[in-house]
């Protein structure tokens, strides 16, 4: 169990990273960065969205190559070059999104790329014989080699998944998030699988938002915070009000652009006890004027939401007010716009010119065209040329005319689902600038961000979301742990 | 435009070749007659640009158009009184077809090169049972005038030819033609944006339909009835509009740099028929067209995404 002397000084470290530097396109995602595994234990990585857990654990499996910074595995220094060369020197990533080939059966899948072979034919029996013998040793009975991966849970197919690292040998197994997409009863099963592997004497690396688990399982916990490390402690030696302390704290260092002074107007869109696969009593009110943050851990229900109120994933129950659009057009019809989180596979027309995207949504519902070189003055697209074909353009100024995109129909209600992600500084207060004028204008405005600071800083008030339900509800000017506490239900 | 220039060179240079080989092409009654040949064609490559720019293939054009000059030969069987409400039943049946397809591919989600296949072996089964192998009945004079016949010295075809382009033309600059692009583009960014996805599809197989009516009431008129009328006309529709530098894939590409495209087969084939090499090589020169325009175009491709990167 954590903290446990006897495991703590068990078998030595097995990997060491130190002073681990990466940069993308200019951009510093990770400055002198140490991270240590031992063999047995469970290290816990946390920190915020952002924090720079993901492109760590890249780096460690031989994703990304390291700008500077070194890794050893067994006291052995390593550079890898290919995710292969990770795998064969014993480092394996179980990510979130599962890797699993769902027509394949589990067998398949466990040894695909590396399929015994008998007389130039696959040895399904060896193939089979093996798994299942890797499944029993992890406690597995639920299912056997020969089943479909589709057929499997998500708890199910991470187990292929740990057994396929087993089968590779791997001395370090990397979790992402593991038990987002599981149900509680499985989280346990989780946890009875992730004691079982340092029962071997695997070094297990947990990235996990969730407080609860990091505590239930691990023994020391690493805090990143903005790419560099805070610190590392055994878990013993912390609680969960430190640890959150830990991750957030930091200077509101950015300027937002100053709060309405008026009292918000009157609701223009309302729910009562909205409900679809995902989400689940859900009471919200939005006024003209007021800017309402949204925020939740990843899987919480943020873009579900979003994209309930606007009819592109309807709720299936309770009341709305205009209306309960069931599809995106009849979302659009109500007056009702939304900024997608992914702007180039939901927002934009990257091969069309900026013209074309600007006018797309006047021209679905057949609305008049306004004139748009205003418009684009208006959202400050720089420079505002309707000609441009949109792929050519900075991720700031392609959000620039999504907004011009909806601002041609003048929308009632605005959703922003994740709106300055992959822009840069400068068009970020732009954008932000933006919310508030057109917020200033009586438009009501959601706003998703997995930014704290940037959410904090923006809305009038947060509503936080957990498991598909609201978890509570801050004022203007809460605290980052208090929306911390609120998200991890903790 | 600047995406579709290079067919116009390509055709220029045709058309000069084809000059410099027979010096009476560019005097009107050649060079209309010419147009007159292309016609069929070029009203199909305009059809089909609708279905491709939105995303999808019609490969049952062809044998709509064999199965229309068939149903016509049948229905009118020589008769001029008959000739009129079967014009109108072929138009009706072309934006049936097309309507079909647009159904089957946009609400039942089968991928719309299996629906146009299937569609064109299931058009050309029930060609063959209803005829036995040959087709029955005979064209009436007026209905072979629209394809043979002209207005002074203009033909017909080449009116209709007209007209055709004008609305093709308008039908894309309208607001119609902007909401077919965008879901050619990213069909999932449209559909958030209010777009009805299935519907603008749906019209472009209806509107392909209808351009294979009209080019089997050309083809009829010109060719006569046979049951091979149509046979590999979906090819060349497609190669036209490929020609013409229109993605496939959907959301590049002009209806008029498609018609273009057609037109430059037409003169390709003219041109290899003047320097006397066998019409049986049109299908093998077709091919490797269409091969090197898709390939082009791919080529060009990863440079643009380079630079669109952040």
């Amino acid at each position: 169990m954590p903290g446990t002397a006897g495991r703590l000084d068990g078998w030595g470290h097995v990997l060491k990273m130190t002073g681990i530097g990466k940069s993308f396109l200019g951009v510093r995602v990770l400055t002198g960065v140490d991270l240590e595994a031992s063999a047995g234990q469970v290290h816990a990585v946390v920190g915020e969205n952002g924090a720079g857990k993901s492109t760590l654990m890249k780096i460690l499996a031989g994703v990304h190559a390291p700008d500077e910074g070194k890794i050893e595995i067994d006291g052995r220094s390593v550079a890898f070059h290919h995710p292969v060369e990770a795998q064969r020197a014993g480092v394996a990533i179980i990510y979130q999104e599962l890797t699993l080939l769902p027509e394949r059966t589990v067998a398949e899948n466990v040894f695909l790329g590396r399929e015994p072979v008998r007389r130039g034919l696959v040895d399904r029996a060896a193939m089979e014989s093996a798994t299942g013998e890797l499944l029993s040793s992890l406690g597995e009975e639920s299912f056997g080699p020969r089943d479909l991966v589709r057929r499997l849970s998500v708890a199910q197919q991470q187990v292929v998944e740990i057994a396929k690292a087993l089968s590779l040998n791997a001395r370090i197994v990397v979790m992402d998030e593991p038990t987002a997409a599981l149900a509680d009863h499985e989280v346990e099963l989780l946890y009875t699988l992730v004691r079982r592997l340092t029962g071997r004497g695997i070094a297990v690396l947990y990235i996990s938002h969730r407080l609860r688990e990091i505590f239930e399982l691990a023994d020391r916990i690493t805090v990143l915070k903005d790419g560099a490390r805070v610190t590392t402690a055994a878990a013993s030696s912390l609680d969960t009000a430190t640890l959150i302390r830990l991750m957030v704290g930091r200077e509101l260092d950015s300027y937002y652009p100053p709060r309405a002074t008026e009292p918000p107007g009157e609701v223009v869109l309302s729910v009562r006890g909205g409900g679809n696969a995902r989400l689940h009593g859900i009471d919200l009110d939005l006024r003209a004027g007021e800017i309402v943050g949204v925020a939740g851990l990843q899987g919480s229900g943020r873009t579900e939401l979003a994209k309930a109120l606007f009819g592109a994933e309807p709720f299936t129950s309770g009341e709305m007010t205009p209306c309960r659009p069931r599809s995106a057009r009849a979302g659009v019809a109500a007056g009702i716009g939304l900024v997608t989180e992914d702007r180039k596979a939901e927002g934009l027309l990257l091969n069309q010119r900026v013209r074309d995207n600007a006018l797309l949504v006047a021209r679905a519902v057949r609305r008049r065209q306004p004139g748009i070189e205003r418009l684009l003055e208006r959202v400050r697209l720089n420079p505002p040329r309707p000609a441009q074909e949109v792929r050519l353009l900075s991720g700031g100024n392609q959000q620039k005319v999504v907004l011009a995109k909806w601002m041609t129909v003048a929308p009632r209600v605005l959703l922003f689902d994740e709106p300055t992600r992959g822009v840069d500084v400068g068009a970020k207060a732009a954008i932000h600038e933006l919310m508030r004028e057109l917020a200033g204008d009586g438009v009501a405005i959601l706003m998703i961000s997995s930014e704290l600071p940037e959410l904090l800083g923006m809305s009038d008030r947060v509503v936080v979301l957990r498991d598909g339900r609201i978890a509570g509800e801050l004022p203007a000017g809460a605290t980052e742990e208090a929306v911390m506490h609120l998200a991890a239900g903790s | 435009m600047r995406r579709a220039l290079p067919i116009f060179v390509v055709l220029a240079g045709l058309l000069v070749a084809i000059a410099i080989a027979n010096p009476y092409f560019l005097e009107p009654p050649a060079f209309l007659a010419f147009v007159k040949r292309a016609a069929p064609l070029v009203i199909l490559a305009a059809g089909q640009y609708f279905v491709i720019v939105s995303g999808e293939f019609d490969l049952s054009v062809g044998s709509l158009v064999t199965a229309e000059v068939v149903i016509a030969a049948r229905l009118i069987d020589g008769s001029a009184a008959a000739t009129w409400p079967v014009l109108g039943l072929l138009i009706v049946v072309g934006a049936l077809i097309g309507l079909v397809n647009g159904i089957v591919t946009t609400l039942l989600r089968v991928p719309s090169f299996i629906t146009t296949l299937g569609t064109l072996l299931i058009l050309s089964g029930a060609v063959f049972l209803w005829t036995g192998g040959a087709p029955r009945g005979a064209l009436s004079p007026q209905f072979r005038e629209l394809g043979r016949g002209s207005l002074g010295p203009v033909p017909w075809s080449v009116l209709i030819l007209v007209a055709v382009a004008a609305a093709a033309i308008y039908a894309m600059r309208a607001g119609f033609g902007h909401t077919l692009v965008a879901t050619g583009d990213n069909d999932r960014a449209a559909a958030l944006s209010g777009v009805r996805v299935a519907r603008v599809r749906t019209a472009a197989f209806m509107i392909s339909g209808l351009s294979a009516a009209v080019a089997a009431i050309l083809l009829g008129g010109f060719a006569g009835v046979s049951a091979q009328v149509g046979q590999g006309l979906e090819f060349q529709a497609i190669t036209a509009v490929v020609l013409g530098g229109v993605a496939l894939g959907g959301g590049r590409g002009s209806v008029v740099a498609a018609m273009a495209g057609a037109f430059t087969l037409e003169a390709l084939f003219t041109l290899l028929n003047l320097y006397g090499i066998s019409g049986a090589l049109e299908p093998a020169v077709q091919g490797v067209i269409i091969i090197a325009a898709v390939a082009l175009g791919a080529v060009n491709l990863p440079r643009s995404r380079a630079a669109a990167a952040p």
